[in-house]
């Protein structure tokens, strides 16, 4: 009786250590992804809102009767595109972040042009809508940089606490991938690019 | 953190940290003169007293390339600026060489200081002074129009306690030491009739003591020392409780002159 009862509670002890070792990492790697998650939803609400600012910024310049056709296509295109591309926070893969930096650095790079355009039209310029929607529009522009910087602070821990050695084999059991950075030179992501000149 | 200082590559502007007096107007190079300096100091603590809304004024020579719109609301959440709850803080950063300001609305405030109206502020109100070479009125007049939009906005809890608790606390304070004293000495009074008793005489005197002593801190450092958690009389005194912690979202306006 007695020589078989030892082994089984070293079993069960090292069985009952694994086990909280995996509720131990499941529960830190939730709440690591919770905020992951939250900071990303930061991330999409800027960029949402830029979305809808650019839709108030195109009906003023289009108020502007001579305003140049295909810049504004350009920007209304760009837009519709941005608001089609949309990634669920729970499994953002590289790819995925891949497309929604293209599509909103297309964004961006169409409403740089815009702005450009909109230097040859002193009116518009003096327009005090045109001023404040341009103030939200920078505005907007560094809260998305900011959420970005604060997005990519999250993954830091939620990926070192996945892919450190002892916890990665339970990362794969539990399905907890690390989450990709984003990335400051992906080209197309020149966020201040919309840099405006206050004179 | 690392990943932080890589993102910001052109960042070089150190953040200073977070001051140990905690008030409204940090003036890095002696911008104002110490009678402005102080007197915008005290409107904005006496601001705060009545609405919790901390606003805080930081005066550098030059952001150093750094994009003053990212700077304005980084700085402003490291040291956090305004109460955690209603992250009703609100950051002013004037870079005199870069000659810019910017002026950074926490989560709580945004939604009245838009960067929309910010930035009308800046343009019609604030630059108009700085291009006459005047920042102090620039700061004050826009000071005063940040108030008149978050005018209602929020109740300060400060000045409450520092108006109606205090004083009730210090009266029953008062009542109480003064019912021991008239003890001790009806006490003495006895002491003394039953004819000088040395055992009896010094206990008292020791009694007596004490209560002289709170007496002392009781008229006015007691009223003090139960309110230094979240007071701070009138300005000049920095933000009663300091920073409360709250959030930027990175967002705000300004303009350059």
């Amino acid at each position: 009786m007695k020589k078989w009862l030892i082994p089984v509670i070293i079993i069960a002890v090292i069985v009952l250590g694994f086990y909280k070792w995996g509720v131990g990492f499941n529960n830190t790697a939730v709440t690591l992804n919770e905020n992951v998650g939250e900071a990303w939803g930061n991330v999409q609400t800027s960029y949402q809102r830029r979305n809808d600012l650019i839709g108030n910024l195109v009906k003023t310049v289009q108020g502007a009767a001579d305003f140049e056709r295909s810049t504004l296509t350009d920007v209304i295109e760009a837009r519709a595109k941005a608001t089609s591309t949309t990634i669920n926070p729970e499994n953002i893969t590289p790819e995925q972040l891949q497309q929604f930096n293209e599509a909103q650095g297309g964004l961006s790079s169409a409403l740089s042009r815009l702005l450009v355009s909109v230097e040859r039209y002193p009116d518009l310029k003096s327009n005090q809508n045109f001023l404040k929607l341009q103030d939200e529009l920078t505005s907007t522009e560094n809260t998305i940089q900011t959420a970005r910087v604060r997005y990519n602070e999250t993954i830091k821990p939620y990926n070192n606490h996945v892919k450190t050695f002892p916890n990665s084999l339970l990362a794969g059991l539990f399905n907890f991938d690390a989450k990709p950075y984003f990335d400051a030179e992906a080209g197309a992501e020149k966020p201040v690019d919309v840099d405006f000149d206050f004179k | 953190m690392l990943f932080c200082f890589s993102q910001l590559v052109t960042a070089q502007f150190n953040i200073p940290d977070k001051p140990e007096f905690q008030t409204s107007v940090y003036d890095y190079i002696n911008l104002l003169s110490s009678t402005e300096k102080s007197a915008l100091e005290n409107k904005l603590v006496k601001y705060s007293d009545t609405t919790s809304t901390q606003i805080v004024v930081a005066i550098i020579a030059t952001t150093k390339g750094e994009n003053i719109g990212l700077l304005a609301p980084k700085w402003a959440q490291e040291w956090g600026v305004g109460q955690a709850k209603e992250d009703n803080g609100v950051f002013i950063l004037l870079a005199k060489d870069d000659r810019k300001i910017w002026i950074s609305p926490g989560y709580g405030v945004e939604h009245k200081l838009t960067a929309g109206i910010v930035g009308e502020i800046t343009r019609n109100v604030i630059i108009p002074e700085f291009k006459t070479g005047s920042f102090y009125s620039g700061l004050d007049k826009g000071a005063d129009a940040i108030f008149q939009l978050l005018m209602g906005e929020y109740q300060g809890s400060r000045q409450n306690t520092t108006t109606t608790n205090i004083p009730i606390e210090k009266i029953i304070f008062m009542i109480f030491i003064f019912i021991i004293f008239v003890i001790a000495i009806s006490k003495n009074k006895r002491g003394g009739g039953g004819g000088g008793n040395g055992n009896n005489r010094r206990p008292t005197s020791i009694l007596d003591a004490i209560i002289l002593s709170n007496m002392g801190r009781g008229s006015y450092g007691g009223g003090f020392g139960s309110s230094s958690g979240g007071g701070s009389f009138g300005g000049g005194g920095g933000f009663g409780g300091g920073f409360g912690g709250g959030g930027f979202s990175g967002g705000g306006a300004g303009g350059s002159w």
